[in-house]
């Protein structure tokens, strides 16, 4: 056969390429070209592009190895724009398109002329395994330095700098039974599924569903697998409860067969989504999947053999060799030295010699091959060499020749000459590895099956493994094991399945002679002497680093694999880990078996980050709540705060004489209106919880701390809630709003997890109480007025009696505020004067407006978060949650007044008051901080000595947990708990800062402004 | 992750509809003052950690916000039942124990597997 001058290595016909079309793409710069059909692997290869390529480690020139997911080397940065950069994408994975730009992700400045190879042939004898550990150790200062340098020379690929255009869809989906793997066992068992009516989802990795069967020399029912492929196909199309996804790789097995599987939509069109009819279309989408059964068809890769420079370009799995041949018309070379440990490979020498070129030998590592493969390669007159393995390769860029020897395995020793041969393309096969990988994330471990030579998977219930991917290779029993497979997937489910011989294609037997165990091929040199010999590629790992870690003292493949980085690369270890664990065993004198395998987690490929994230970004990373004013606030101008998924207005800055306010600014003016005048503060975040039934009081006097037998209907109380260990978790007030019934504020973050604690309570300690919660915290608004002239503006649109005398300080009332059914809370967070009214949230706006439009006279002034922190600090209100930490008890936060010691249920939080831990005197108490300077604003969380002389590290005594700026005090001002504070009023505190300086201030009470509580009571 | 079965519900929904609440079966002692600091320390804070059967108090937070408890197995994490608070559950570290290993499940071919680990499982 001819090859086409601009593709020198496709062949004429064959494989399942369109030759009618012209694919261009660019690799590193050089345009080429190649047709549909094509992965940027095979095209690279039809164009001779050898180098693909450097080595991770020793920058060493690599070429494409495998055709599938387990390429190491062939790891290309893919993207034509800046944005579409998409790092560490398999060129054996990725379908090329008109237009594909990739890059090399190692070398520098380029794969040809690479400089750190030069540091990769000085370097190597002193770049041992762990020589990061070992190199760069000291000192530890330094190691930020080092990791700069070497990321930057190990090229991990990079992600891009500009945001992705594209968008990444979820999808949850259900199904009774999921195929994982559309080779014969996958078609096999999605066909048995499929036709007993189950709901079948079947998923696949690659371009083309067919998996082995794509590139098989087999006849199924005396025809090309390729035809059965296709009428397997078209009626799994056919059928409604069949789901077929093609470009889809299962990543990770999760709990209770949750399976996620990464659909790659159009990354086989462009390198950013294309648009249909203006809408751009997901580029990727992540199927989160529920499955009553899985079935993994993963099938099978190939274990290259371990022997000297087998890494250099020309070096190829045959398996890899038959499916470029088969499936993509493409041949990797000219003149093809195979070695091989068992019959199957004898595939790509036959591939080899029907493409028309020269198969120089088969090196067969055993003495007496014997199976029918063998058999059609002797009479096609193909030297065979029994006993025999290729020991070393000779090149540097690309293969020039093999040296082979006569080498027994036992021993482990090359026992007769060197013959070298004169081959560009070496393909080597030492077995079969089932992909156990989604049944190790199952978390069962794999056994070690010594007749397939490889380890099988063990699944957790409602996962089995099929055909290959349990080590069943002859092509007729996968197909029979792969339909029983479907068939009891399917009865599991409920569905009647019989499993029928019949109904499988014909295959005939081919007869297989016995493979032997070769991983590590001898050299004549020691293994330490010899020239390189790679078990892990893509992370430079030599058999010589594994043979050194377990002189070292490195015994369970654990640690030798973290030592020597096996497996750590992009691919896991898909290639290498096998032979890695094979020569750690001939190491340490063990059994395979013995030595054990490591554990593969997800995911099976890399997937990326839009993927992952799906819509879940930008606006749509985290539900987003507003209240009924928010956008009155937005037109304000306010700067907002976010408080749980809250936005709350932290503060409303102000054009003033042309410039817009600091946020220092505005915070001060807010607070001087409130004391001075009258603020109003959108509270409608707070947490509120409807609590009716005959034992709704006597619940709060379970779960709060203080008492609530005695609260009248109109009255409205601060309650404080500590979990069983003591500690205060939230407050807020409670108003009695009948004898049965109770509306309970939280704080705006805990809402829903105090709701959740009450149903606790009630649902496992006390059904018997007859109490009943519901959350109103959305149905409610509530907008605060407050400062000594709240009650001016709110007189003018209300039918209540503000009085002070009939409308006492917690006190509530019921009527009409401008015109809407209010209740009215005569409820103080800033010690001033202050009405929360709560009216139906649809109504708010209005209300709000018509506040203002009454309180513009009084100089009615918006305030933000910001302000109502610093006012409730002056007061010494707590905050639960930052004046609280789960380790403060009621009692260190001195609000003695709010414990109920005398009553009579043991409520929450009680009996630990009295604990040993509980009693101790130097518990750290709230108390206030003034700083010496009133200028300092002292840090929150700063932490406090008591000496400030005493060597480093110093002794801590406590920390800030609020402190700002009181334009009142015109000083800072801060809370903070201290050991023992509460006997140390009037003491000097030291707070060391990180830069150096150290502040002073003295503890004094936690009430700064009205101490006397005066104020709210005009 | 997880896939549960809500008993109140009677339906299996995703584990992101649940929190979990940790032990179950914690009573409360009926009277806290009569405790000693170590039994009411005991109670607050020292919780099992079986490798196995282990019963766990969730609630279906997004969805009836009714506590309930499972018993799911710590290795496996296979949730072998869901029952309503008040009931006691019929699948313990007892009555597996007690079961004839010929009619062991997936579950404790599993466990073996994993105590043994690879080298004792030749094929």
């Amino acid at each position: 056969m001819s090859q086409s001058a601009k593709q020198p290595n496709r062949l004429a016909a064959g494989g399942c390429v369109d030759r009618n079309h012209t694919l261009n793409f660019t690799f590193n710069g050089q345009a080429y070209t190649g047709h549909p059909g094509d992965t940027l692997a095979s095209a690279l290869l039809a164009n001779g592009v050898d180098l693909v390529n450097r080595s991770f480690k020793y920058s060493r020139p690599r070429g494409i190895v495998a055709a599938g997911s387990e390429e190491p080397n062939a790891v290309v940065q893919l993207g034509a724009s800046e944005a579409a950069q998409v790092p560490n994408v398999r060129a054996t994975q990725q379908a090329l398109y008109e237009g594909l730009v990739a890059h090399s992700t190692n070398g520098w400045p380029d794969v040809q002329k690479d400089l750190m190879g030069w540091i990769g042939k000085l370097g190597a004898p002193f770049m041992p395994p762990g020589f990061y550990y070992k190199t760069f150790m000291a000192p530890a200062s330094m190691w930020m330095t080092y990791e700069k340098y070497i990321r930057k020379t190990a090229g991990l690929g990079r992600s891009p700098t500009e945001t992705d255009p594209d968008i990444y869809d979820h999808m949850s989906q259900h199904c009774d039974v999921l195929v994982i793997g559309a080779g014969p066992a996958g078609l096999a068992a999605a066909l048995a599924s499929a036709r007993a009516g189950a709901r079948v989802i079947l998923a696949d990795e690659q371009e083309a569903m067919g998996g082995s069967l794509l590139d098989s020399r087999e006849c199924l029912d005396d025809r090309p697998a390729g035809q059965w492929i296709a009428d397997a196909l078209a009626e799994l199309e056919r059928l409604e409860n069949v789901t077929l996804l093609p470009r889809t790789t299962a990543n990770g097995y999760h709990d209770h067969n949750f399976v996620t599987l990464h659909e790659r939509r159009t990354e086989h069109l462009a390198d950013s989504a294309p648009s249909i009819e203006g809408r751009r279309q997901p580029r990727s989408r992540l199927h989160r999947v529920r499955a009553g059964q899985v079935v993994l068809a993963t099938g099978a890769h190939e274990r290259p053999l371990v022997y000297a420079n087998n890494d250099v370009p020309g070096n190829l799995l045959a398996g890899a060799v038959s499916t470029y041949i088969r499936r993509y018309g493409v041949i990797p070379g000219r003149r093809l030295v195979l070695t091989t440990s068992n019959d199957h490979a004898y595939r790509a020498a036959l591939d080899w010699l029907d493409a028309g070129h020269d198969v120089v030998a088969i090196a067969d590592a055993r003495e007496t091959p014997d199976g029918e493969l063998v058999e059609q390669a002797r009479a096609r007159g193909i030297r065979i060499i029994p006993g025999s393995a290729v020991i070393e390769a000779s090149g540097s860029k690309r293969v020039t020749g093999a040296r082979i020897a006569r080498i027994d395995r036992e021993a482990f020793k090359v026992i007769g000459p060197v013959e070298t041969l004169d081959c560009d393309t070496i393909a080597s096969s030492g077995g079969y590895s089932p992909v156990i990988h989604l049944a190790s994330h199952t978390g069962a471990r794999p056994s070690w099956n010594e007749t397939i030579l490889g380890f099988v998977p063990n699944t957790v219930k409602g996962v089995a493994a099929a055909g290959g991917a349990r080590g069943i290779y002859p092509l007729a029993d996968v197909l029979a094991d792969g339909a029983d497979a479907g068939a009891k997937a399917a009865a599991s489910q409920g569905f009647e399945a019989v499993f029928e011989t019949t109904a499988l294609p014909r295959v005939p037997a081919i007869r297989e002679g016995e493979a032997c165990a070769l991983y590590q091929v001898p050299h004549e040199k020691t293994t330490l002497r010899a020239p390189k010999q790679f078990v892990d590629l893509q992370n430079d790992v030599t058999a010589a680093a594994i043979e050194l870690a377990t002189r070292e003292g490195f015994e369970s493949i654990e640690h030798v694999k973290r030592y020597t980085a096996m497996g750590f690369g992009t691919d896991q270890g898909k290639l290498g880990n096998i032979n890695g664990m094979a020569i750690a065993a001939r190491c340490l004198g063990r059994s395979i078996p013995e030595v054990g395998t490591t554990v593969f987690r997800p995911n099976y490929t890399p997937v990326t980050f839009g993927a992952v994230v799906g819509r879940h970004c930008r606006e749509l990373f985290d539900p987003e709540r507003y209240t009924a004013m928010h956008q009155w606030h937005v037109e304000q101008g306010a700067e907002f705060e976010d408080v749980g998924q809250w936005k709350r207005p932290w503060y409303y800055p102000r054009h003033v004489n042309g410039r817009l306010e600091s946020m220092h600014e505005a915070v001060v003016r807010e607070c001087r209106a409130v004391r001075e005048r009258v603020g109003i503060l959108d509270a409608s975040t707070l947490g509120k919880i409807d609590i009716q039934g005959p034992d709704a009081r006597e619940f709060l006097g379970r779960v709060y701390t203080n008492k609530w037998a005695k609260l009248a209907p109109g009255r409205v109380r601060y309650g404080l809630m500590c979990k069983d260990d003591g500690m205060v978790m939230d407050d807020g007030t409670t108003s009695c709003l009948g004898e049965n019934h109770f509306l309970m504020t939280t704080t705006s973050g805990g809402a829903a997890a105090v709701l959740e604690w009450l149903e606790m309570w009630h649902q496992t300690e006390w059904p018997e109480l007859d109490v009943y919660f519901t959350s109103v915290t959305d149905h409610w608004a509530t907008m605060t007025v407050t400062g000594p002239e709240a009650r001016k503006p709110l007189a003018e649109i209300t039918d209540i009696d503000l009085d002070r005398e009939s409308f006492k300080f917690m006190d509530w009332r019921e009527g009409n505020v401008a015109d809407v059914p209010a209740r009215v809370f005569r409820i103080s967070f800033t010690g001033e004067l202050a009405f929360e009214i709560n009216v139906q949230a649809n109504y708010a706006m209005h209300v709000w407006k018509t506040l203002f439009e009454h309180g513009d006279k009084y100089g009615l002034t918006p305030y933000g978060t910001e302000t109502m922190h610093v006012l409730r600090a002056e007061k010494g209100f707590i905050i639960a949650g930052q004046d609280t930490d789960g380790s403060v008890t009621p009692e260190d936060l001195g609000m003695y007044w709010a414990i109920g010691y005398d009553k009579p249920f043991p409520w929450i939080g009680k009996r630990a008051l009295s604990r040993s831990d509980t009693r101790r005197t130097d518990r750290k108490q709230l108390v206030g901080l003034r700083p010496a300077d009133p200028a300092v604003v002292l840090q929150e969380g700063a932490q406090i000595v008591f000496d400030p002389q005493q060597a480093i590290p110093m002794t801590m005594v406590g920390h800030v947990t609020s402190s700002y700026y009181s334009p009142t005090l015109e000083s800072g001002f801060a809370l903070a708990v201290v050991k023992g504070g509460h006997q140390r009023l009037g003491e000097t505190v030291y707070l060391p800062m990180a830069d150096g300086t150290i502040h002073e201030a003295e503890i004094v009470g936690t009430q700064f402004v009205d101490p006397e509580g005066e104020r709210q009571n005009v | 992750m997880f896939y549960i079965y809500c008993p109140y519900c009677e339906e299996h929904r995703e584990e992101e509809e649940f929190h979990p609440k940790g032990q179950a079966h914690l009573a409360r002692p009926e009277d806290p003052d009569a405790c000693s600091d170590e039994e009411w320390g005991d109670y607050l804070f020292f919780r099992n950690n079986p490798r196995g059967i282990h019963h766990e108090m969730w609630v279906h937070a997004l969805g009836c916000r009714k506590f309930f408890n499972i018993t799911r197995h710590t290795v496996t994490y296979e949730i072998l039942e869901t029952y309503k608070m008040g009931e006691q559950p019929t699948i313990t570290a007892e009555t597996e124990a007690s079961r004839p290993a010929a009619t062991a499940s997936s579950t404790d071919d599993r466990v073996s597997t994993e105590t043994k680990g690879a080298q004792g499982v030749q094929a």
